[in-house]
């Protein structure tokens, strides 16, 4: 749970609490008009009052994975200087070949549903983010949200994928803090993955070796039987070797959180990455704008001094089909210098602009900085937690699967 | 005292005249099978044996007098600590080179005060098959007893190094047991051939004396493939072989998942041996993470190093004690099956003297030798398998004690390693 404070046209500020409270299947009609089966997810908004600390429910409704993309989506067009947070993975990923790779099945679901309740609770508790209408909209108005979100035009105010991917290319001077951390997002999504993988495959291994384990409970059960004094002893650890066995499913999904929390960090870059091409693209817009204002303002001073020194086909034709008349030359100085004026003002303003952009974007970066260090922090602690419940459990397991041994004493 | 002063009792008339019928008139009147059955060689192949010296053989099985007679009934009721005779041991393994082969030798250091070896310590090299012969030599000359296992000859070459460090311990501890069940046996520990080797400098030249004579009960012992129709087995020795059948199968269950876990193990082990430096090639890209990144990395090898010892115990000292005894009951199997076959011997020779329809049918004398030997026999395997049931359960208790304590410190290890870098996940970091 989550405290916020949101205000909504001016209304008075509220304590709130997000959750996505259920997971239910649906089917229903696509946009072709067939069938369909997806989930359906409950968020649920309560208000905290201050003086008792009740909350009250205050809307409720559902919404499906794709509209949480429409949601984020929306967010990343409009705030692109924002480390937005991302969403829980579409399919299911470096799964350990137990885990079902399927969408619909039932565990998935369910991490999916926490994983979309802490989205929501991430941008919840951004100081920016939090205050977006449309965020607010997601949460309370159930009909017509697609369509409000849709009319703000978004889509059209995106960046095109081969602008973006051009201006990463020819781009010349963009701030070194930036090509640094697009670097480390790099290596940082290069190495969770590499993490992730590798883990499922230690889950899997770690499977195999309990499981196995589980064959001697059998065995040591039939071999008891034939025995006289030793019969009991070997109950007992025949039955330890069965409840060993079992518990490595509860181990497995407690780990799963683990690499669900790691996973949002591997997104996370993804999203790192996604600033980064911004500053590239509005700083290949203000270089190829100094650029084009150098050339007009190079192209008015030939004009006014006569001196060609750089190719225009304007001039070529002037030389070739005769000069132009002084009244045109004015007339064209005229327009350049207009343009260079207009131009100027454009260099000034997308100047402010990149400069604002690094400025409120780095100071988004530094929060998630923090973010990224304490959240790992906290997860590499539960991990730690994990292993040392497990081992605890283990070992004492295996003690008291020996008990009867022990306490037997001699035999003869 | 014992009644040795009884009159129903044999003349003893040297230490050669021990026959089977005196064992069993003389259980039979004592009442006490098993403690007895250690006292008395009854089936031992001393009587026949010829000696090269023509002397006494040192470590001769027939007690002479009733005095040393009292000795051995009085050791063998506690054979714990000071009253113990015999001392055994193999270590020290070398490597040999020559030019037809390359061979591995065992020091073999006894310490006794039995009155059958001359010096009271011996110190002798023998290597594997000089064990073999020595217990090819016990299961001739006491077929009536169960010999324990040697470790096995044959190794899969390429696949296990019969010189490796490990493998060389592992045989040693093997043939080291092997010696000691053996020194713990009442009658085993003073069989000459025993003696021999523990005490000869120059082993090869007993072997090469020809095999020694085998006695009646040797002769007519073959080794057996099937099993005989008997007319009443006696029920313990019914449930005994029921059971060496179910033990044997249980067992080669267990090995086989026993290899199996190590198996899987030791593909756990590849993998945390990947995913631990991982965490290490993060902590080089972070700042603040950066130490506690590094402490995973290490905890984490540090549990792959636990992961590690566990699997070589499990190779080194559990796999070899369940095939030692998946070959002990092999071997017990065929000693029941040679008692199936005195039996049925003797049975026949009934069969037949009462086919023989005589007027006073008569027992003849090698009837009755032939039922002595039964019984004899019986009386051995009895209290032998009673040892082994004994020794059995003792090794086996300590068996899986041992895999329990070796699992419980192998999490412990883990246990301390995550533990241990807590704090340093925990700590704040001062201002950069």
């Amino acid at each position: 749970m989550n405290f916020l404070h949101m205000t909504e046209n001016n209304f008075s500020l509220k304590k709130i609490e997000i959750s996505v409270s259920e997971a239910e299947k649906r089917t229903g009609r696509n946009a072709m008009n067939m069938q369909e089966t997806y989930t359906a997810y409950l968020i649920e908004t309560r208000s905290v009052e201050h003086s008792d600390g009740q909350s009250v429910l205050t809307d409720s409704l559902w919404r499906r994975y794709s509209e949480f993309e429409l949601l984020r989506n929306y967010l990343l067009v409009y705030y692109p200087h924002i480390v937005v947070p991302p969403l829980p993975e579409k399919r299911a990923e470096f799964v350990w070949h137990k885990l079902s790779a399927d969408n619909m099945d039932p565990d998935f679901v369910e991490r999916r549903r926490i994983g979309l309740e802490n989205f929501l609770l991430r941008v919840a508790s951004h100081p920016i983010l939090c205050r977006d209408k449309i965020f607010y909209l997601f949460l309370t108005q159930e009909g017509n949200w697609k369509e409000t979100v849709n009319e703000t035009g978004f889509q059209l105010k995106a960046d095109s994928r081969l602008k973006a991917l051009n201006a990463t290319f020819r781009v010349k001077n963009p701030d070194k803090r930036f090509i640094e951390l697009k670097h480390y997002s790099d290596e940082l999504q290069s190495v969770i993955s590499h993490l992730l993988r590798v883990r499922a495959r230690v889950a899997d291994r770690l499977y195999g070796v309990y499981k196995v384990h589980g064959n001697y409970g059998r065995v040591f059960s039939e071999w008891s039987a034939i025995e006289k004094e030793m019969g009991d002893g070997l109950q007992s650890a025949g039955h330890h070797m069965d409840v060993y066995a079992a518990s490595i499913d509860d181990i497995l999904e407690d780990e799963e959180h683990y690499a669900d929390q790691l996973k949002e960090y591997l997104f996370y870059a993804e999203a790192l990455r996604a600033v980064c091409r911004k500053h590239e693209l509005t700083q290949y817009d203000l270089e190829t704008a100094a650029q084009d204002l150098a050339a007009k303002k190079q192209q008015c001073e030939e004009l006014a001094t006569g001196t060609v020194r750089t190719f225009s086909l304007k001039g070529m034709t002037t030389k070739l089909f005769g000069q132009e008349t002084p009244e045109q030359r004015e007339a064209r100085i005229k327009m350049l210098e207009e343009q260079i004026k207009e131009g100027e003002q454009q260099l000034k303003s997308k100047n402010l602009e990149g400069r604002e952009f690094v400025k409120n974007a780095w100071a988004d970066i530094e929060r998630f900085k923090e973010q990224k260090n304490h959240d790992l922090k906290e997860a590499l602690i539960s991990y730690a937690v994990m292993q040392i419940s497990m081992c605890k459990k283990v070992g004492f397991g295996f003690s008291e699967g020996m008990s009867i041994f022990r306490s037997a004493g001699k035999f003869l | 005292m014992c009644g040795f002063a009884d009159s129903s009792w044999k003349e003893i008339s040297g230490p050669f005249t021990w026959t089977f019928g005196s064992c069993y008139l003389y259980t039979k009147r004592m009442g006490f099978l098993p403690a007895l059955h250690r006292l008395l060689p009854c089936c031992s192949n001393t009587t026949d044996l010829i000696l090269p010296n023509g002397g006494t053989p040192a470590g001769t099985a027939s007690p002479a007098s009733s005095s040393s007679l009292l000795n051995r009934l009085q050791l063998d009721d506690d054979m714990d600590g000071e009253t113990r005779d015999l001392f055994v041991t193999v270590d020290d393994p070398k490597k040999h080179v020559c030019t037809m082969e390359t061979y591995i030798t065992y020091r073999i250091t006894t310490k006794s005060t039995r009155v059958e070896f001359d010096l009271p310590e011996y110190s002798v090299r023998r290597r594997y098959q000089d064990f073999d012969w020595l217990r090819n030599k016990l299961e001739e000359s006491q077929p009536t007893h169960l010999i324990p296992p040697l470790p096995e000859k044959f190794v899969v070459k390429g696949v296990v190094d019969r010189f490796s460090e490990e493998f060389v311990e592992t045989r040693r501890k093997a043939l080291d047991k092997f010696l000691k069940r053996i020194t713990d046996h009442p009658v085993l520990s003073f069989n000459e051939h025993f003696n021999v080797f523990l005490t000869a400098k120059d082993l090869n030249a007993h072997k090469k004396q020809g095999m020694a004579l085998l006695t009646r009960v040797g002769e007519s012992v073959k080794h057996v493939a099937g099993g005989y129709k008997l007319r009443n087995r006696p029920l313990e020795f019914a449930a005994i072989g029921e059971y060496l059948d179910t033990f044997a199968l249980k067992l080669g269950t267990i090995d086989r998942i026993a290899q199996r876990i190590i198996k899987e193990e030791i593909e756990y082990l590849v993998e945390l041996r990947e995913y631990g430096p991982v965490y290490s090639t993060w902590s080089a890209l972070e700042a603040e993470l950066a130490e506690p990144l590094e402490g995973v990395s290490a905890c984490i090898g540090n549990c792959s190093t636990a992961l590690e010892e566990l699997t070589d115990d499990m190779t080194e000292d559990f796999l070899p004690v369940l095939r030692e005894y998946i070959l002990y009951s092999d071997s017990m199997k065929s000693v029941l099956k040679k008692r199936d076959q005195v039996q049925a011997e003797y049975e026949a020779k009934l069969e037949a003297v009462a086919l023989r329809k005589e007027e006073r049918p008569k027992v003849p004398a090698d009837v009755e030798k032939c039922q002595d030997r039964m019984e004899c026999f019986n009386a051995d395997l009895k209290a032998d398998m009673e040892r082994w049931q004994n020794n059995k359960r003792q090794d086996f208790r300590q068996l899986l004690m041992g895999m329990a304590d070796k699992n419980i410190q192998y999490y412990e290890k883990c246990l301390l390693a995550w533990e241990s870098i807590i704090p340093l996940l925990q700590e704040k970091q001062e201002a950069k």
